[in-house]
């Protein structure tokens, strides 16, 4: 288990440099930068030069990386061009948070209906229930959440006037984002639930459960439903990272100042030390999130542990 | 003798003409999934209005009339109207050619990259093997519009590079689907048979291997096109899609976004639009994969 973890740290490392270096290249490989002369602010050549120069803009870009990786270890990531008055880890801890509480009031969310819905419709297999639980997760998982948003703000903000079309502070400004940003990990849950029940369900100890006479809702609770969620870890790890680094979309449609909104701006304005600081965190986060992922389902499941260690 | 041999040979073929191909099975499973057949015939419907969108909308998409601007559905105009007066429902319609344009032309993009890829690093393995599969790694931990993003934004928008920019990272499903069945079947017993009979590699991949990984390769390309066309609606909504002038449904849906609260015919009917045909393409995917893999059917 120790080599193993090893070995995967060590394939976390070399992602996290490639993707460092790809990211880094492409971003210098970009025609246009920060302060092209436009319309609208017309910038000396001279200034120009001067700005390059502050930034390091003009030492060779192996240079420029490892200095760059250099104060990154230290989390100074620089300074946003669009928002120079504070440090991209300022910005980032700013709007994070309001991130990260939305995507895990939407994992709530997501588990606490998406487990009942697939066990639901597994103990009910083929049944209308079931049908209908399959049907509506199938919607979920093909309906793009940004287009959800859209038919939620037209129909219950403009046309009934119930809740906000948007904001961020009150609980009703919540509601919304959470279920447009949920349909997808809910439908995912509920699938994957539904099959993982349907698999126990036919296994011979529950038949010898059964057979022993134990009443249903025992063989359901203590035999089935243990043994059906564990594999939900490894399909619940990999929504968290996506979930809590945020929408761009659910977050630029109900206006909420999250890390994801302020990221699409980034992007179309190429804050250089913004969108290097970002996807470096999503790459952290991606890759530790499926480490822990692999890590907590040999905890759990000695069948998987002894595979690993045999092979 | 002569003649029992006659009646064995007679019985042989009343066999044979009795089973049905892995493909006609298919097909027959394909055809009793009702979810299945109504996708794919609502993907036929888009792909004719696609197709015949200057027929349906003689108009174009372009025509501007200021007289018109920001008019609600009626039967004159069952979309309504967009701020420039033009129709919208000729919007949405010349919309879904540059959907579906993205959606298969990535397909086959991430086909032409991903299936040899898979192929030879599973065939071969080594340093090839370690190399490509390195690469997916890498692919893979981007974050998948961000990816697309970088990419727009290093070589420029525009169709062609928005397409690249998603095949480029939807090769990686693929590569890794055909090594695996690759590294399964290379030492199946038949694939032993073949060798040991002399076959050489480019044979054995070609005749043995490929076809058999044509099932799930068929269903990761059938899901991977509405996942495609999610993508590019993705970079249209952050206005780095394909250009302005190019109908779009993300693009159309980010425009109306400032005056949802009143326009909301125009920021509806796109994404009605783009809801429906991923739907529609996601049933044929689930479709296809119940028929050509019997062993997880319900």
């Amino acid at each position: 288990m120790a080599r193993y973890f090893i070995q995967r740290a060590a394939g976390l490392l070399f992602v996290l440099f490639a993707v460092s270096v790809i990211t880094f290249t492409l971003m210098h490989a970009v025609p246009g930068g920060p302060w092209d002369a436009t319309a609208h602010n017309p910038l000396p050549e001279e200034t120009r030069r001067a700005l390059a120069h502050k930034f390091g803009f003009d030492q060779p870009l192996p240079v420029q990386y490892l200095r760059y990786m250099g104060s990154a270890l230290h989390l100074d990531f620089g300074v946003p061009f669009e928002s120079p008055g504070e440090t991209v880890t300022d910005l980032i801890g700013r709007t994070w948070p309001i991130t990260a509480v939305l995507g895990g009031i939407t994992i709530l969310f997501s588990i606490v209906v998406g487990v009942p819905l697939g066990a639901m419709a597994a103990l009910r297999q083929n049944s209308w229930i079931d049908y209908l639980i399959s049907s509506i997760s199938s919607l979920g998982f093909a309906v793009p959440n940004f287009a959800l948003a859209i038919v939620f703000i037209t129909v219950i903000s403009d046309i009934y006037h119930l809740l906000p079309t948007g904001g961020w502070g009150t609980p009703q400004q919540l509601i919304m984002p959470v279920i447009a940003y949920a349909l997808f990990p809910t439908s995912q849950i509920a699938r994957y639930t539904r099959v993982s029940v349907l698999e126990v369900l036919r296994a011979d100890y529950i038949r010898t459960a059964r057979a022993k006479g134990l009443p249903r809702r025992n063989v359901v609770v203590r035999h089935v439903l243990r043994n059906a969620l564990l594999p939900m870890i490894t399909v619940i790890g990999p929504l968290l990272p996506d979930l809590i680094t945020g929408s761009i979309f659910i977050e630029g449609i109900f206006s909420i100042p999250g890390l994801g909104s302020f990221f699409s701006t980034s992007a179309i304005n190429r804050d250089y030390p913004m969108i290097m600081a970002v996807t470096l965190l999503y790459t952290v986060l991606i890759a530790v999130t499926y480490l822990v992922t692999d890590l907590l389902y040999m905890v759990v499941d000695p069948r998987v542990r002894l595979a690993g260690e045999g092979g | 003798m002569a003649e029992s041999t006659l009646r064995l040979e007679e019985k042989v073929e009343s066999v044979t003409e009795r089973t049905t191909s892995f493909w006609g099975d298919a097909a027959r499973r394909f055809r009793r999934n009702r979810l299945a057949v109504t996708g794919l015939i609502i993907v036929l419907a888009i792909i004719l209005l696609a197709a015949g969108a200057n027929i349906l909308a003689p108009q174009g998409y372009n025509t501007f009339n200021g007289l018109l601007a920001y008019h609600f559905p009626s039967w004159e105009h069952l979309f309504g109207t967009d701020d420039r007066g033009r129709d919208e429902l000729a919007i949405v319609l010349f919309g879904a050619r540059t959907a579906l344009l993205v959606g298969f032309s990535t397909a086959i993009s991430s086909i032409i990259i991903g299936v040899p890829l898979g192929l030879l690093s599973g065939l071969r393995g080594g340093a090839l093997d370690f190399v490509v599969m390195r690469v997916v790694d890498i692919t893979a931990a981007f974050p998948q519009v961000l990816f697309a993003l970088f990419i727009v934004a290093a070589i420029g928008s525009g169709l062609l590079n928005v397409i690249l920019a998603i095949g480029l990272l939807n090769w990686v499903i693929l590569c890794r689907l055909v090594r695996a069945q690759v590294l399964a079947l290379r030492s199946t017993e038949y694939v032993e048979a073949a060798r040991a009979m002399g076959a050489s590699e480019g044979s054995i991949m070609w005749r043995h291997l490929l076809p058999n990984t044509i099932g799930p390769l068929l269903v990761a390309v059938a899901i991977g096109i509405p996942s495609a066309i999610f993508t590019e609606a993705g970079l249209g909504f952050l206005g780095l899609g394909i250009d302005p002038t190019t109908p779009d449904w993300g693009n159309m849906i980010a425009n109306a976004r400032e005056n949802i609260s009143y326009y909301w015919h125009l920021a509806l009917f796109p994404a009605l639009a783009l809801s429906v045909t991923m739907l529609a393409f996601n049933f044929v995917g689930d479709g296809l994969r119940d028929a050509l893999d019997p062993r997880d059917r319900r």
